[in-house]
C-alpha cells in the first residue's frame, strides 16, 4: 500500500482516525473498521448493498474513495437505528416481510431514508420506484418492499407530526 | 481497488488549475467528479491516472443559476440537482427527462453534469438534452478560460477538444424563447438503471405558425452524440405537417450510424431513431400549438 494518509471519519456521529491509501473506497475502510452492516454487493454502482448517506445523501460506497469524504458525517443503517432503539423504516421492513435474507436491506432503508428526507415525505409508487431503482433485491420481489417503504414513511410523518 | 495512484483534493479552483496544469496526457492527471464513471473504470481495468484531482466539492462548482436569459449550471451540479430544481421543467424540460431516467439514486445524488459531458460516451443521457438545448460549455486551465458550443466539443469516440490542463468548468444554454418545448427519451432494455440502446432529445421553438428553431440530438447510435443536422433543416422555417415529420424523422434515421453491441442491432437502433424523432418532434409540435 502506498499513498497512505492518515484522515478523520466521522461515522454514525463517532470521529474514527483511520489510514486509507488513495485508492481505497469507502466501502473498503467502513468495513474493515467494523462497519459491517454496509454490504459489498458488485463494487460497480449496480446493485445499492453498500449506500451511505453523506450529510443525508445516499451515496454508493463502493463509488465514494474515502479521501474525498472530509468532514461529511457519515451514516450507516447503524447510525439510523438498532434493535434496541430502531428507526421507523427498519420496524416496517420487519413487520412487513420486506427483508428476507436481508443483504439488500440496509442499502434499501438508507436509500428510503434519503428519498423521504431529500425528496419527498409522501411519494407514491412512481417516487418510490425512481428512488430505488439502484437497489437490487434477490428475494422479495420489490412489492413488499414498496409496502414497507409506504407505511414507514406514513409512520415518520406521524412521529413528526406528533412532536 | 487495484491500482495506485495521487489523490489531491484542492479546496479552491485555481489550486486544483494548478495541480492539472502540467498534464500532458489524461493518464497524467485527471479531474474526479463524482467519480461514477471513473472509479468503475479503474476497477475495471486495473489501470488509474497518476493523479486524480478532486472536484466534485470545491466551492462555486455546483449549483444551477438563471439569469439575464441564461441558464448555467455549476461543472459539479449533480444529476439529483436538476431534478429537485423546479425551474429546470420551464427552462430545460428535456434535462428533467434524461435526469429522471438516469442511474439510480445514489449514481444520480453522486454524478455531475460535467462529468457525464467529459466521460464522452455517446450514451450519455445528459448530452442529448444539452445538444438539443444548444448549450456550450466552458474550459479552463490556469492560462485562460475559453467557450466552446457543445456541438464542436466532441471529435470522436470519447475525444473531445478538451485540453488535459482543461477542467470543464460550467454548462450554459440560452433559456427557451416562449412558445418552445424540448424533450428527451431513452430507450433501455428495462426502466430502472439501463445503459441507452438509443437516446434522442428534440427541441421545437413555433413562432408565427412556422419551426422557428429545431434542434435533433442523437445519442448510442455513432461514435458520439450528434445533431441530426439534416433532419433539422427540413422543419425549420416550416410550417409543420405531418409528411414534414415523416421526413425529418427520415433523414434523422439516414444520419444515425449506429453499431451491432451487447445491448442491440445497428438495424434495430436504426429503425428507433425514426420512431423516437416521428414521435418527439409530434409531442413537442402538439404540445405548442
Ligand atoms: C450503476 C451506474 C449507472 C449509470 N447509469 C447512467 C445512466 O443512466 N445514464 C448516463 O448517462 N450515465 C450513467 N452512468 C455513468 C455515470 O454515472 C455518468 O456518466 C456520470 O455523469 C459521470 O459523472 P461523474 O461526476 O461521476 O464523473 P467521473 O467518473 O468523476 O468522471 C468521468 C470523466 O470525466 C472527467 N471529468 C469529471 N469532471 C470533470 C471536469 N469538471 N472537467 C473535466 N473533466 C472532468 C474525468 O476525468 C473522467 O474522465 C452510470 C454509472 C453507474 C455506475
Ligand atoms: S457494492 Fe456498491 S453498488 Fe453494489
Ligand atoms: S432480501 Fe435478500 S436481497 Fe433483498
Amino acid at each position: 500500500m502506498t499513498n497512505v494518509k492518515t484522515r478523520q471519519l466521522s461515522v454514525n456521529g463517532v470521529k474514527r482516525t483511520v489510514d486509507a491509501p488513495a485508492n481505497e473506497t469507502l466501502l473498503e475502510t467502513l468495513r474493515r473498521i467494523g462497519a459491517v452492516e454496509v454490504k459489498c454487493g458488485c463494487e460497480k454502482g449496480d446493485c445499492g448493498a453498500c449506500a451511505v448517506l453523506l450529510d443525508g445523501e445516499a451515496v454508493d460506497s463502493c463509488l465514494t474513495l474515502t479521501g474525498t469524504v472530509g468532514e461529511r458525517a457519515i451514516t450507516t443503517v447503524k447510525g439510523l437505528g438498532g434493535a434496541e432503539n430502531p428507526h421507523p423504516l427498519q420496524t416496517a421492513f420487519a413487520d412487513l416481510g420486506a427483508a428476507q435474507c436481508g443483504y439488500c436491506t440496509p442499502g434499501m432503508i438508507i436509500a428510503t431514508q434519503s428519498l423521504l428526507t431529500n425528496d419527498t415525505d409522501t411519494p407514491d409508487e412512481a417516487d418510490i420506484r425512481l428512488a430505488l431503482s439502484g437497489n437490487l433485491c434477490r428475494c422479495t420481489g420489490y412489492t413488499k418492499i414498496y409496502d414497507a417503504v409506504l407505511d414507514g414513511a406514513r409512520a415518520m410523518r406521524e412521529a413528526e407530526a406528533a412532536k | 481497488m487495484y491500482a495506485n495512484f495521487d489523490l489531491l483534493v484542492p479546496d479552491e479552483l485555481d489550486q486544483a488549475l494548478t495541480m492539472i496544469g502540467g498534464a500532458k496526457t489524461a493518464e497524467d492527471c485527471a479531474p474526479l467528479g463524482g467519480g461514477t464513471n471513473l472509479v468503475v473504470d479503474m476497477r475495471a481495468s486495473g489501470k488509474a491516472p497518476a493523479a486524480l484531482v478532486s472536484v466534485a466539492r470545491l466551492p462555486g462548482l455546483r449549483g444551477i443559476t438563471i439569469a439575464e436569459g441564461t441558464v448555467t449550471l455549476g461543472a459539479a451540479t449533480t444529476v439529483s440537482d436538476l431534478l429537485r430544481d423546479p425551474r429546470m421543467l420551464e427552462v430545460g424540460a428535456a434535462m428533467v427527462d434524461g435526469s429522471r431516467v438516469f442511474a439510480g439514486q445514489m449514481v444520480r445524488n453522486t454524478a455531475t453534469v460535467a462529468g457525464n459531458i467529459c466521460c464522452g460516451s455517446p450514451a450519455a443521457d445528459l448530452v442529448p438534452p444539452l445538444l438539443a438545448l444548444g448549450a456550450s460549455v466552458t474550459l479552463r486551465s490556469a492560462g485562460g478560460e475559453r467557450t466552446v458550443p457543445l456541438d464542436e466539443y466532441f471529435t470522436g469516440y470519447k475525444t473531445s477538444v478538451r485540453r488535459p490542463d482543461e477542467l470543464l468548468t460550467s454548462i450554459s444554454w440560452p433559456v427557451p424563447a416562449e412558445n418552445s418545448a424540448s424533450r428527451f427519451y431513452k430507450l433501455g432494455r428495462r426502466k430502472g438503471d439501463a445503459i441507452t440502446m438509443v437516446g434522442v432529445s428534440v427541441l421545437v421553438g413555433m413562432k408565427d405558425g412556422v419551426c422557428s428553431e429545431v434542434r435533433i440530438a442523437l445519442g448510442a447510435v455513432g461514435p458520439c452524440v450528434f445533431r441530426a443536422k439534416t433532419a433539422e433543416t427540413v422543419l425549420k422555417g416550416k410550417a409543420p405537417s405531418p409528411e414534414l415529420v415523416e421526413q425529418a424523422a427520415r433523414k434523422a434515421m439516414e444520419e444515425a450510424a449506429p453499431i451491432d453491441d451487447v445491448r442491440a442491432t445497428g438495424a434495430y437502433r436504426k429503425q428507433q431513431v425514426q420512431v423516437l424523432v416521428r414521435r418527439l418532434l409530434n409531442q413537442t409540435i402538439e404540445s405548442l400549438s
